[in-house]
């Protein structure tokens, strides 16, 4: 994959930087660089050009020749000029009074639409509003279905017509049902269409026309390539679009469709739809998002992430006991549970700035993590707190209980011993420097191995190798 | 603003630049830096990606040192027939099982259209004289199996769904159902999962394994279906689905759009899998088996 851009830019100017003074061609040669980052992520071919472009100039009025660290300088404008692009977000939904505001869905096929719409049907319920569905999507089959099985989910009405092929008519006639129900809200479900079908985009017209939707909002794909600008650019056109919510956030997509769509229609990216799971829609945060398409991580996400799942006071308690070293396996446990509960590691460990491409040295799997669990949970709490007295009988007990090897148990002690030293060192340095650790810490893990295996069985020794070893331990 | 105008501006050249027809651009052009600066254009615009774009416009350069080529026209001419070396004929077509029933299993991330390239299979394979069952194994996802129970009525092909029950043991009843019917061709039809999502991924490999148990040999073709419109991420997505069920080939979806789907290309260079099908539409019958001269021909269309 891809490292970070700040390394990228240090190497650039590095490369030059015996040299004298730096030039306007090593801005350049950074530029290509992003220019490169951009389009990896799928930004569109013209926008990422325009950008860089922009970013050229203003690199270049604003001295970072001149500058000690040109490197950081140039990611800082970088870093900038695309959250500006891609913001500012305003992730309101704006309810009109009276009732009921109209929210019309549209897209491409496959986009997400119908997930979207009980998505946004749940985050209006948490808001106290009553939502009512339209099933407007007539042309995929059970697509109706689809949005009632939802609806029942959510315990959300859902209006439809049986037999009903027009859906401008089910649209039109949806209105005067949420006035019977005194719903706040419709959402209209329309069928996924391509943009330069004229009569399926005709269709959506009519379908707008017909209600006046107070916003219509764009579901896009976040791991469309450069496509997305032709069809939303169309979509724009037709539909005076309020809106973008991208969905599919949580596969690995850089998500360059993002900037590209917001360059070209000029709408907010309201929401991302990060997961198959009804709430998960959530407010799209435009400087993460730069992070994300420059492969630099995002930290911000992260501490959110672990700010859900761990309480601030047992987090300061918890590094009082990592500072003094008396870090026990209890609270080992503890945390791999609080870690399971933000998510599965892979996720997490891509949100760290760096680490993205070293995702598949890090087969940190939950399987791993059950496995060692259950080493855990098979040990008393004595040997929970104090893990020296584990000796061998006690091992094969412990062994014998969770399923594992004897050695497994005494691999399991041993990470443990090294981690909480490693969190002791840790533990006392101030925010910044632990950043760093961590990535050091990864960096090892990736190239050295040192990340922690149940399986792991000692290799065959040679003759020389356990003289040399008995020798050691005498 | 004024960015935001002459971004517009730009795209809008873009656009006729594409419509006033490349072939016509390239015509009597050398084959010099601003050429190979447009062709980089086309390229990264229809997905191909900067690595596979890169390695493109240095084979061409090489040719054009070589005397390969001289002009721009020859450019097309030895796209085409690049791209025919990376996707060879026998690679192109279904392997069918030496005795039925063949096992084609369709997987993929959510939306990429997985159930409706189903149909399609199914439809095509009737055509051609075979007896079609279907496996709904899309337990996940609401109405899923609806869907696809209606396209087997609008087709008129068997179809085993599962009542509730999970994927691998509607698979199983499947197999049973499609030796018992003497079918000739089983398609199963599996949820969408994010290939991020390793749980998920994992189930897949179950539902191969049952299949394999039950019909040796199977199954017999693994399509991973991929969205035309799909950015680089789908060279992701080829390496876990490769990684967990061994795909054999890809159904290049909603190739009907503007999109121009060079991401298979990228894919061919990472993972190596043959494009089998497109789909071009949206109902049953827009189906073609991928040809690599009318791909290139459509990226300067």
């Amino acid at each position: 994959m891809f490292e970070s851009l700040t390394e990228k830019f240090t190497g650039v100017f590095r490369r030059l930087s015996g040299r004298g003074r730096i030039s306007e061609d090593n801005v350049h040669d950074a530029m290509r660089e992003v220019r490169q980052a951009l389009l990896e992520a799928d930004v569109h071919y013209q926008v990422a050009r325009e950008f860089c472009d922009k970013v050229t100039a203003k690199a270049l009025g604003t001295d970072v020749i001149q500058s000690l660290h040109p490197g950081q300088l140039m990611v800082k404008i970088v870093q900038d000029e695309l959250t500006e692009l891609m913001g500012p977000v305003d992730a309101r939904i704006y309810y009109v009074t009276p009732g009921p505001t109209i929210v019309m869905m549209t897209g491409l096929q496959g986009s997400g639409k119908t997930t979207t719409c009980a998505k946004l049907a749940q985050l209006m319920l948490t808001e106290g509003k009553k939502p009512l569905m339209v099933a407007c999507d007539l042309q995929r089959p059970a697509a109706v279905d689809q949005l009632t099985v939802l609806g029942g989910q959510l315990d959300v009405a859902v209006f439809r017509i049986e037999g009903e092929t027009n859906p401008v008519k089910v649209a039109r006639q949806s209105l005067r049902a949420a006035r019977d129900d005194d719903c706040d809200v419709i959402i209209i479900d329309t069928a996924g269409r391509l943009h330069i079908d004229e009569e399926m985009m005709k269709q959506a017209e009519d379908i707008a026309s017909a209600v006046q939707p107070h916003q219509i909002y764009l579901v896009c794909d976040s791991m469309t390539g450069q496509d997305a600008v032709n069809s939303a650019k169309e979509f724009n056109e037709r539909l005076e679009l309020d809106g973008v919510i991208l969905t599919k956030f949580d596969s690995d997509a850089r998500g360059g469709a993002a900037l590209s769509v917001k360059a070209v229609t000029g709408k907010p990216i309201k929401f991302i739809g990060v997961s198959e799971k009804l709430d998960g829609l959530e407010a799209f945060h435009p400087d993460r998002m730069a992070g994300r398409i420059l492969g630099m991580g995002d930290v911000v996400s992260l501490v959110e992430k672990a700010q859900a799942h761990f309480d601030e006071e047992q987090a300061v308690k918890l590094q009082e006991k990592m500072a003094k070293g008396a870090f026990t396996l209890t609270d080992f446990l503890d945390q791999m549970r609080k870690m399971q509960k933000m998510g599965p590691m892979k996720d997490l460990l891509k949100l760290m700035p760096g680490m993205s491409g070293q995702m598949d040295a890090m087969q940190m799997d939950g399987d791993e993590l059950k496995r060692m669990e259950a080493v855990i949970l098979s040990m008393t709490p004595a040997e929970r707190e104090d893990p020296t007295v584990l000796e061998a009988s006690r091992r094969r007990r412990i062994a014998r209980g969770s399923g594992a090897e004897p050695q497994d148990v005494s691999g399991l002690v041993k990470q443990f011993t090294q981690a909480s030293h490693m969190m002791k060192q840790m533990a006392g340095l101030g925010g910044r420097d632990r950043m760093k650790f961590a990535q050091q810490m990864a960096q090892m893990g990736a190239g050295g191995n040192v990340r922690y295996k149940v399986k792991q069985r000692s290799k065959r020794l040679t003759k020389k190798e356990r003289a040399k070893r008995k020798k050691g331990r005498r | 603003m004024a960015i935001l105008k002459r971004l517009l501006s730009g795209l809008a050249r873009t656009r006729e630049k594409f419509v006033g027809s490349l072939r016509s651009l390239l015509a009597g052009r050398q084959l010099d830096a601003a050429l190979l600066d447009d062709l980089e254009e086309i390229l990264i615009q229809a997905d191909f990606g900067v690595a596979a774009t890169m390695r493109i416009c240095d084979d061409l350069q090489a040719a054009h040192r070589d005397k390969r080529i001289a002009r721009g026209e020859d450019v097309i001419e030895f796209l085409k027939a690049e791209l025919v070396t990376y996707w060879p004929e026998s690679d192109r077509s279904v392997h069918f099982a030496d005795s039925p029933p063949t096992v084609v299993m369709m997987t993929g991330i959510n939306g990429t259209g997985k159930t409706t390239s189903v149909a399609k299979l199914a439809y095509r394979f009737k055509q051609e004289g075979r007896k079609v069952c279907l496996a709904a194994a899309d337990t996940y996802r609401a109405a899923a199996v609806q869907q696809l129970t209606i396209w087997a009525d609008r087709i008129g092909v068997d179809i085993v769904t599962g009542g509730g029950n999970d994927a691998a043991s509607v698979v199983f009843d499947a197999c049973d159902a499609a030796i018992a019917r003497k079918a000739d061709v089983l398609i199963v039809d599996t949820a969408g999962r994010m290939h991020t999502q390793d749980n998920l991924m994992r189930e897949l490999t179950k539902v191969r394994d049952v299949a394999a148990k039950k019909i040796p040999g199977a199954p017999h073709e693994v399509l991973l279906v991929l969205d035309a419109t799909t950015g680089q991420n789908a060279i992701d997505q080829a390496r876990a689905f490769a990684k967990a069920i061994d795909v054999s080939g890809i159904f290049l979806a909603k190739l009907d759009g503007t999109a121009k789907g060079g991401i298979v290309v990228a894919i061919r260079h990472e993972v190596d899998l043959p494009v089998k099908f497109v789909g071009l539409g949206e109902t049953y019958e827009d189906v073609e088996p991928f040809d690599p001269d009318s791909f290139v021909e459509a990226l300067f269309a």
